[in-house]
């Protein structure tokens, strides 16, 4: 019987096992807790909050593309004022551990809601989401511009202090991520979630029209995976001791394993569990019995696995 | 609201049988204790495709009856179109072969109290969870009619068993080739009010649902409509299934027809600002 230390940590959170869900796709938590306890993963990264209630784009909002989906939800949501009654007691009393994710269209959105979250008890960590590409103006798309990432994580950080583990929510949809997240992590980041959908489009050849109300939307699932397994590879080789989440169409345990040999610290699972409400406990315990059968007796072990050396030529 | 979906369970559960019933399919499968806890309007998720499958969400579908005395246990019956992909691949599955289902998913009709007369309308296949509904109301002391309308007689889903539960049943076809020519729409005003009926129940394609709305406001009568948006996830995480809805303070919000729904007051639902941003 072997035994597997599971945990991660992200800055200076623990966590018991390295698994989360994707913000946008388990709301705050309650509808999955139908299906699981809630505090039997490693955490529940809430859907991005803005700081008012927001009603997000028009119908239809999904299509189904080959191994994965495009949404075009837009943010809807609630407002941070009534999360923060309503959703975050709700999850403290589940004993979830909480990442929350905070949305904004200014810098100083962003710094408002840091504000809001910094005096509640219960929270683990902030997921700063930058790169939410279901906003009317690409050019919000604070992802995509070195810059306004900067802004954006300072500010933040300079609100919440330095207690609270900021993880910066990346896009995939620029050229260099890399110097992307070199500079949010110069400007306070503790942890990068690497990545968020790519931005694709499906055309409905009867109306011959862009069959999302809101024309473009973000591509998720296993369709995905080979990009978000490079950017987390990419960003890892390059800035080793920043612990990452990764994310982008894991469905198995599979799946999660590549992450972390890519150097995640901890797997986020979206598209899978609107497929499978039960997909997080699945890849939990698959992961939990990969990492054993290939020796390793501790998940930090496996973290960016892929990377070591090649071995020397026993023949030369 | 203290929890979601509370009866919802994800089973694996075996079809029973699997046959052509017209344009569409009929699928019995055994979803045992599970029968007892769904109720007329609640639907269910599927997955579809097998392990291999491109195909990444579940397939959500009306249950049309459950029975929990047959001698396979508690069964549920489904009637599947066979549009897409999905529904293709159900379709084409045989007996034995075991599904990963999520049930009882959604809201359900609200029964009255009191043995009133109601009226039931279902467009196309859309009338095949209003058959179910049927005899629970017809239990409860209702007067039930009902109409069935489709734009040809091959796209009407009305099996003879379904009668029984009802006091009349009228088909209206759009092309005459099946019962009388024209919309299920164009009566509805003039039963409401020869039948004194009290609630009219709804299932069908959203234009439907949207102009029998016009009729029972204008008649100050309650509709109940089981409402139909693509859906992802069924279980009330993905956002992409809502509509517009007028709340009891005056406001309007994008509720999900998955949780919130499918079952849905016509009244209260803003047909004209469905797929338009608020």
């Amino acid at each position: 019987m072997s035994t597997l230390d599971f945990s991660t940590t992200i800055g200076n959170t623990w966590f018991p096992a390295p698994t989360f869900t994707a913000s946008g796709c388990a709301s705050s938590g309650r509808e999955l807790a139908q299906f699981f306890p809630l505090r039997e993963m490693g955490g529940v990264v809430t859907k991005s909050v803005m700081s008012k209630a927001r009603n997000g784009r028009p119908t239809p909002r999904m299509a189904e593309t080959p191994s994965g989906m495009l949404n075009s939800i837009g943010l809807q949501g609630p407002g941070i004022d009534a999360f923060i009654a309503k959703d975050i007691p709700y999850l403290v009393e589940q004993k979830a551990r909480i990442i929350v994710s905070i949305a904004g269209e200014t810098v100083e959105e962003y710094s408002t809601l840091a504000r809001k979250l910094r005096s509640v008890s219960g929270i683990s960590a902030i997921e700063v989401n930058i790169s939410c590409p279901n906003v009317e103006n690409r050019g919000l798309v604070f992802a995509c511009d070195p810059e306004a990432s900067r802004r954006v994580i300072d500010g933040v950080r300079r609100t919440i202090g330095g207690e609270l583990p900021i993880i910066a929510k990346l896009s995939p949809d620029v050229t260099d991520l890399v110097s992307i997240a070199r500079g949010v992590v110069d400007a306070g980041a503790d942890g990068l979630a690497l990545i968020n959908t790519v931005l694709g489009m499906v055309i409905n050849v009867d109306t011959m029209r862009p069959h999302l109300g809101g024309k473009t939307g973000g591509l998720s699932g296993p369709a995905i995976r080979p990009i978000a397994v490079r950017a987390v590879y990419q960003v890892h080789a390059a800035l080793p001791n920043i612990p990452i989440l990764g994310m982008g169409g894991v469905a198995h345990g599979k799946d999660a394993l590549e992450m972390i040999l890519a150097g995640a610290s901890g797997v986020s699972i979206g598209t899978a569990s609107f497929g499978n409400p039960t997909a997080i406990m699945k890849i939990q315990n698959e992961l939990k019995q990969l990492l054993i059968d290939r020796g390793f007796t501790s998940l930090k072990q496996a973290i960016g696995y892929a990377h070591r050396p090649e071995p020397e030529n026993p023949n030369a | 609201m203290s929890q979601i979906n509370r009866s919802a369970q994800q089973v694996l559960a075996p079809i029973v049988s699997n046959k052509r019933v017209g344009q569409y399919q009929q699928l019995i499968i055994n979803v045992g204790d599970l029968a007892a806890s769904c109720k007329p309007g609640n639907f269910v998720a599927i997955n579809v495709g097998g392990d291999s499958s491109s195909m990444v969400l579940r397939r959500a579908f009306a249950i049309s009856r459950v029975s929990i005395s047959s001698t396979f246990g508690g069964t549920m019956e489904l009637i599947v179109a066979p549009h897409g992909q999905g529904s293709k691949w159900l379709c084409a599955q045989g007996e034995g072969v075991v599904l990963d289902i999520v049930a009882p998913l959604g809201t359900a009709f609200g029964i009255p109290t009191e043995p009133v007369s109601v009226l039931l309308v279902g467009g196309g296949y859309g009338s095949a969870p209003l058959f179910g509904l049927a005899e629970v109301l017809n239990a409860r002391g209702c007067r039930v009619d009902m109409l069935l309308g489709a734009s040809t007689a091959s796209k009407i889903y009305a099996p003879m068993e379904g009668k029984r539960a009802v006091n009349s049943m009228r088909i209206y076809t759009e092309d005459g080739s099946m019962g009388l020519a024209g919309r299920v729409t164009d009566p509805i005003a003039e039963i409401i009010k020869d039948l004194d009926i009290a609630v009219v129940y709804s299932c069908g394609p959203m234009p439907m649902l949207s102009a029998i709305t016009t009729i029972t406001d204008s008649l100050s009568v309650v509709h109940q409509c089981a409402v139909e948006e693509a859906m992802a996830c069924g279980i009330g995480v993905c956002m992409t299934c809502v509509l517009p809805v007028a709340q009891d303070d005056g406001s309007i919000s994008m509720l999900r027809s998955c949780i919130d729904g499918p079952v849905m007051y016509g009244s209260k639902v803003q047909w004209n600002m469905v797929g338009k941003q608020l």
